[in-house]
């Protein structure tokens, strides 16, 4: 059984037909991209996969289970983590809150263990904060730990951003665009960051990403979508000399 | 030890408020304006847990604090006292000393009920439009009470100082003191144990951003629900006990003036800190009762007031702060293991 499948996704803003008849496999461990010019739909395909939306047709699934018409939380639950175009963590909180907020979709105590502070609470509060604490050693946040989020620097809110999707263990993480924003060295740092992660954290990582030496360098597999509609797939090489990707992003040559 | 020192703090403040009381070295206006300050105490900092912490805009406050003030007032009176509306009592005047606090309770169950009236339509808006409706709340509960004539209508409903005296028939000392501080002091350590935990704290992501709460895994819809409820229902003790120091209680005393008076305290004391709104409710209860004499003119000098603090300090005295982040040194007393955002 595949890992994760998307079977003739399709979605429809009113009349516009934002995805359609989108299809993918993965058997677990890849790490593929998904490029297109701007309004292609690539993160509408990234909504409908964490129910933010609901797909008009098609399924989605991971090791079999169906993610379609289910809350965001409860997909996320299932395994599947993502990232935000623009970094969407919550910026009034400190970067260990941040992580710890992250453990909701598996908290076992309610709302009574936290009023009480039963032994429940206190046992799961403690594993909460050696995980926090593990996972920001792990990707070199340590240091700030108690600064507000909204005062990092952007490389380093992209960082947390990914610590934070990480706590989650998902098996499929999601970028959007990780690579937005930085400058070259940061790209550098983000390529081998995602390529170290998947190998530590044993994920599959499905990518949007619009920056072509970060695909072309990372990337094992690209799919290209114009208008909803993937229009190629393939190597990186492939890609690069497909006529069809070349038209979508520069325009047809006149005869 | 220094972990226990807002507890002590705390349980002498109460010892002596309970025990001037009771040797009447406090006059029966002291006394008064005491319990109204543990009331505001519950009022602002349950509001602070939507309007501060999960950053909705809810003004209807009073709403939930007439739910709980009605339930408690006609049960207790229908329990423990004779008279027109109920006919003559169920129960022994004397039980009221172990019931009072259930029945509190109970209202403030029932209130937390009528606060899913606006839970189940936060799911799906937000900000100016849910602000509209937990207005339009507060209008329905008020104008319901006042079109249900056998419970008074809009003359109000009263009856419950002989519940009282049936309490400190019992035993004389200062009943209402007693229970409005405990409630108080149980008011703020629920919320602050709530917002500290990994559960409560999805509020707070609520506020910062939906989307990534409800994708980073946060069930907000539960979420919602459990701080709606847990802000009214707190409201609706508040309500129940405010009504049993008065004695009476009339649906005017609850409309949109009373939540504006709670909103006024989370705003004086700072959106997201709860020892702000502790403060607030202390100087805010105080101020009006110093600028009593000024008579209609009181709710001149109080927006007043609240416009030069938006204008000069907009978070409000403390926003999104507690005390001892403003001054570390009361660390070294109240010192929390949370450190900065845990501590009162």
């Amino acid at each position: 059984m595949a890992l994760f499948e998307v079977r003739g996704l399709t979605h429809f803003f009113g009349g516009l037909r934002a995805v359609s008849d989108f299809n993918l496999t993965f058997e677990g461990g890849e790490l593929m991209g998904l490029i297109g010019p701007n309004g292609a739909g690539k993160t509408t395909i990234f909504n409908l996969i964490c129910g933010v939306y609901h797909p008009t047709q098609g399924e989605v699934r991971i090791e079999g289970r169906n993610l379609v018409r289910r809350y965001p939380h409860q997909v996320t639950a299932m395994g599947v983590a993502r990232t935000f175009q623009n970094i969407r963590l919550w910026p009034e909180m400190t970067v260990l809150d941040n992580i710890r907020v992250a453990h909701n979709y598996k908290l076992s105590y309610g709302f009574l263990d936290a009023i009480f502070q039963t032994s429940r609470y206190r046992r799961e509060e403690k594993g909460i904060d050696r995980k926090a604490e593990e996972v920001l050693e792990i990707m070199g946040l340590r240091d700030y730990t108690g600064e507000l989020a909204k005062n990092l620097p952007y490389g380093l809110q992209r960082k947390v951003e990914i610590a934070r999707a990480l706590v989650i263990r998902p098996k499929l993480l999601l970028l959007d665009e990780p690579s937005a924003g930085m400058n070259l060295g940061e790209k550098e740092a983000l390529i081998g960051l995602i390529r170290w992660i998947r190998r530590e954290f044993n994920l599959t990582v499905w990518l949007i990403e619009h920056e072509m030496r970060v695909v072309m360098n990372l990337c094992e597999k690209i799919q290209v979508l114009d208008f909803g509609e993937t229009i190629a797939q393939g190597k990186p090489a492939e890609i690069q000399s497909n006529p069809r990707v070349v038209e979508a992003y520069l325009g047809k040559e006149i005869d | 030890m220094s972990k226990y020192s807002l507890t002590i703090l705390a349980g002498l403040f109460f010892v002596l408020a309970v025990g001037l009381s009771w040797t009447g070295t406090l006059s029966s206006y002291t006394q008064l304006i005491l319990m109204f300050v543990g009331v505001n105490i519950m009022m602002s900092s349950s509001l602070n847990l939507i309007n501060g912490y999960m950053g909705e805009f809810s003004c209807g406050h009073a709403g939930f604090m007439a739910v709980g003030a009605y339930t408690t007032s006609l049960l207790t009176v229908w329990f423990f006292t004779t008279g027109s509306v109920f006919g003559s009592n169920v129960l022994p005047p004397a039980w009221a000393v172990a019931l009072f606090p259930l029945i509190l309770l109970f209202g403030g169950v029932i209130a937390a009920l009528v606060g899913l009236l606006v839970a189940f339509p936060s799911f799906r808006t937000r900000g100016d439009y849910l602000a509209i409706i937990t207005l339009a709340v507060n209008f329905i509960v008020k104008s319901a009470i006042e079109n249900i004539q056998p419970i008074g209508g809009a003359r109000g409903f009263m009856g419950m100082g002989r519940v009282v005296n049936g309490m400190k028939a019992v035993a004389d000392i200062p009943w209402m003191m007693i229970w409005t501080w405990i409630f108080a002091f149980l008011t703020v350590l629920l919320i602050k144990r709530f917002v500290s935990s990994t559960y409560g704290k999805g509020i707070i992501a609520i506020r910062e951003d939906e989307i990534a709460a409800e994708i980073m895994g946060v069930n907000t819809r539960r979420a919602k629900m459990v701080a709606f409820m847990l802000s009214s229902g707190l409201a609706g003790l508040a309500g129940g006990l405010f009504a049993h120091i008065l004695g009476y209680i009339n649906p005017g005393s609850f409309g949109i003036m009373k939540s504006t008076e709670a909103l006024v305290m989370v705003y004086l004391g700072g959106m997201g800190s709860l020892s702000g709104s502790v403060l607030s409710a202390v100087l805010f209860t105080l101020l009006l009762e110093i600028l009593r004499p000024l008579q209609l003119y009181k709710w001149v000098v109080v927006p007043l007031i609240l416009i030069l603090l938006m204008l000069f300090r907009t978070e409000g005295l403390l926003g999104h702060r507690e005390l001892t982040d403003v001054f570390p040194r009361l660390k070294r007393i109240f010192g929390s293991r949370e450190g900065a955002h845990g501590a009162l």
